[in-house]
């Protein structure tokens, strides 16, 4: 029994895949607020299959990129989880979740890009092939300069329209396709670290400035 | 669940310190933190980015090493204690995220709580049951507050808050003036021991008869800062050096001065012979000192946990907890939101 979870998205997307197929998946009613709806959501997907968390034996999480504050509520979570069931948890890149399903549903056939929201204007962006597999990225970018006429898939398409004019679905993550990345091993597997993908806002200020 | 000597581990991010401790009953049994204040040193302050980033990468190790250090498997905790607020609201949802999977996953209830009453439901691990009534002083970098304390579970009222810096703060900034390192508290405190208190005459804020009337148990230290900040401009003006020490004396002394005195005027006036006193500037010497030789003059008994506890820390945290599961105060809901203004007439959050 897998729990996969991905709160990179302004949307909290929890699944249960029982090493079959998915059994379970839930959606956020509202966006954002990840940390009061994802346990809630996780509560219920597993009722909803009729077992209690001693019962996973292992977790997914997505791990962005995306906005840095519902990021880590994922991964916290994720880490915390795997540490007290004592089972193991496999980062996933958010990009690819996007990415896998788009292919297995035949969304996309040649090459194509995956370009999210990252605000400030820009976006996180990867590149895939014809087979579905990471090419390129993912990277922070402006729209304008990785402009491209090949299929887009995600919100980036939708917020930049003039960048990326064949936006396609889906637009934001599944964690029902997290899980099947994990479980048929479609995707790169990593430890459960964030993809923040830029730094801090922080300056280092300069001497006290005068008062009088 | 009531029980009287319950098992509860406290989480605490609401800062720049990731900070689990575990207690039982009024007992502690593991107090470990991690804190980020050297990734911030050079900013100047805590950035809140930097301290969500380092929550999330210490909080498993951390609760690692209080399970092993108080000699407890998790799933004999009988709940789980979490600061809901007030706090940085990206520090305090990494902390109150792993809360809810550390409740879900054990199975067992999850309590919200608040960080100020924390501050003060940690002296009971120290000092024994809390006198009640009581003041509570809580002086930190992100806090400056007098509370009358009925019942630290369910009755905190606020008496007087600063209205602009927290003390801590004035102690950061003014370190900075004088080129200490921060967080300035421990240096001003070091560099004060060989200077005088009377040298210069800083102003005491808000203890004016007109600002009485409107706060008279309100702080204020901005107006102290900018004339700390102006007499050293003077002084480098005029090209004397600046006497470090006595700034650092006289500076922390009007500090203290204001901050005693409206407590000890707020414990007569309701009334209560306790002050506690709280957060990371009750490790401050003067303050102590201070607070303990005008209140021995007026019969009011001070109580002041040992620096460790006075800084944030998850001990805090279990131990108000421990008193909530005690009374059978019903357990947060796993939509427990992180509140980074919650108040401190709400002790335990839904
Ligand atoms: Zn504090």
């Amino acid at each position: 029994m897998l729990l996969a979870f991905d709160t990179s998205s302004p949307t909290v997307t929890v699944a249960v895949h029982d090493g079959t197929d998915v059994v379970a998946e839930l959606t956020s009613a509202e966006t954002m607020r990840h940390g009061e709806q994802l346990t809630p959501l996780v509560d219920q997907a597993l009722r909803q299959v009729g077992i209690v968390p001693r019962d996973l034996t292992a977790l997914a999480v997505g791990v962005g990129p995306g906005p840095f504050t519902g990021l880590r509520v994922g991964l916290v979570s994720a880490r915390t989880m795997s540490y007290v069931l004592q089972v193991p948890v496999y980062g996933v890149c958010s990009l690819d979740v996007l990415a896998l399903e788009a292919f297995d549903t035949g969304v996309v056939t040649g090459p194509f890009v995956v370009a999210s929201d990252a605000r400030r204007r820009e976006v996180y962006l990867a590149s895939y092939d014809e087979a579905g597999l990471r090419a390129g990225g993912p990277d922070v970018q402006r729209p304008a300069d990785v402009a491209t006429a090949l299929p887009v898939v995600g919100e980036g398409a939708a917020l930049y329209p003039d960048a990326f004019p064949d936006g396609r679905w889906p637009l934001r993550p599944a964690a029902g396709w997290l899980a099947r990345c994990v479980v048929e091993e479609r995707a790169e597997l990593h430890d459960p670290e964030p993809l923040y993908l830029r730094r801090p806002d922080a300056e280092i200020p300069r001497a006290p400035k005068s008062v009088s | 669940m009531t029980t009287d000597e319950p098992l509860v581990l406290g989480i605490e991010t609401s800062c720049d310190e990731t900070g689990v401790g575990i207690v039982r009953g009024h007992t502690l049994l593991a107090d470990a933190i991690a804190s980020s204040v050297d990734e911030h040193a050079r900013f100047g302050g805590v950035v809140p980015e930097v301290a969500s980033r380092a929550h999330l990468e210490a909080m498993v190790p951390t609760i690692e090493r209080a399970c092993e250090t108080a000699g407890v498997a998790l799933y004999d905790v009988d709940a789980i204690a979490v600061t809901s607020g007030p706090g940085l609201a990206g520090a305090l949802l990494v902390g109150v995220a792993a809360a809810k999977s550390l409740a879900l996953s054990l199975g067992k209830p999850l309590y919200g709580v608040n960080h100020l009453a924390a501050h003060v439901a940690v002296d009971q691990l120290e000092h024994g049951p809390l006198p009640e009534p009581c003041l509570a002083l809580l002086v930190s970098g992100g806090h400056s507050s007098l509370l009358r304390v009925t019942d630290v579970t369910s009755a905190i009222d606020p008496m007087g808050a600063t209205i602009d810096d927290a003390a801590g703060e004035a102690f950061d900034k003014v370190a900075r003036l004088l080129g200490l390192p921060f967080p300035g508290g421990p240096h001003i405190d070091r560099e004060a021991r060989s200077g005088s208190s009377v040298a210069i005459d800083f102003p005491r804020g808000l203890t004016s008869r007109r600002d009485l009337e409107r706060h008279r148990f309100d702080f204020s230290f901005s107006g102290l800062k900018t004339a700390v900040a102006r007499w050293v401009e003077a002084r480098e003006r005029s090209g004397e050096p600046v006497p470090v020490a006595d700034v650092a004396a006289s500076f922390q002394e009007a500090v203290c001065d204001v901050l005693v005195r409206k407590s000890l005027d707020a414990a007569a006036t309701e009334g209560i012979e306790d002050l506690l006193i709280g957060g990371g500037v009750a490790a401050n010497s003067r303050l102590r000192a201070m607070a303990e030789e005008r209140a021995s003059a007026l019969g009011i008994r001070v109580r002041v946990p040992r620096p460790g506890l006075c800084t944030d820390n998850g001990a805090m945290v279990a131990a108000l907890g421990s008193s909530i599961v005690s009374r059978g105060l019903p357990p947060s809901s796993y939509s427990l939101p992180a509140d980074s203004s919650l108040p401190v007439t709400s002790v335990l959050a839904g």
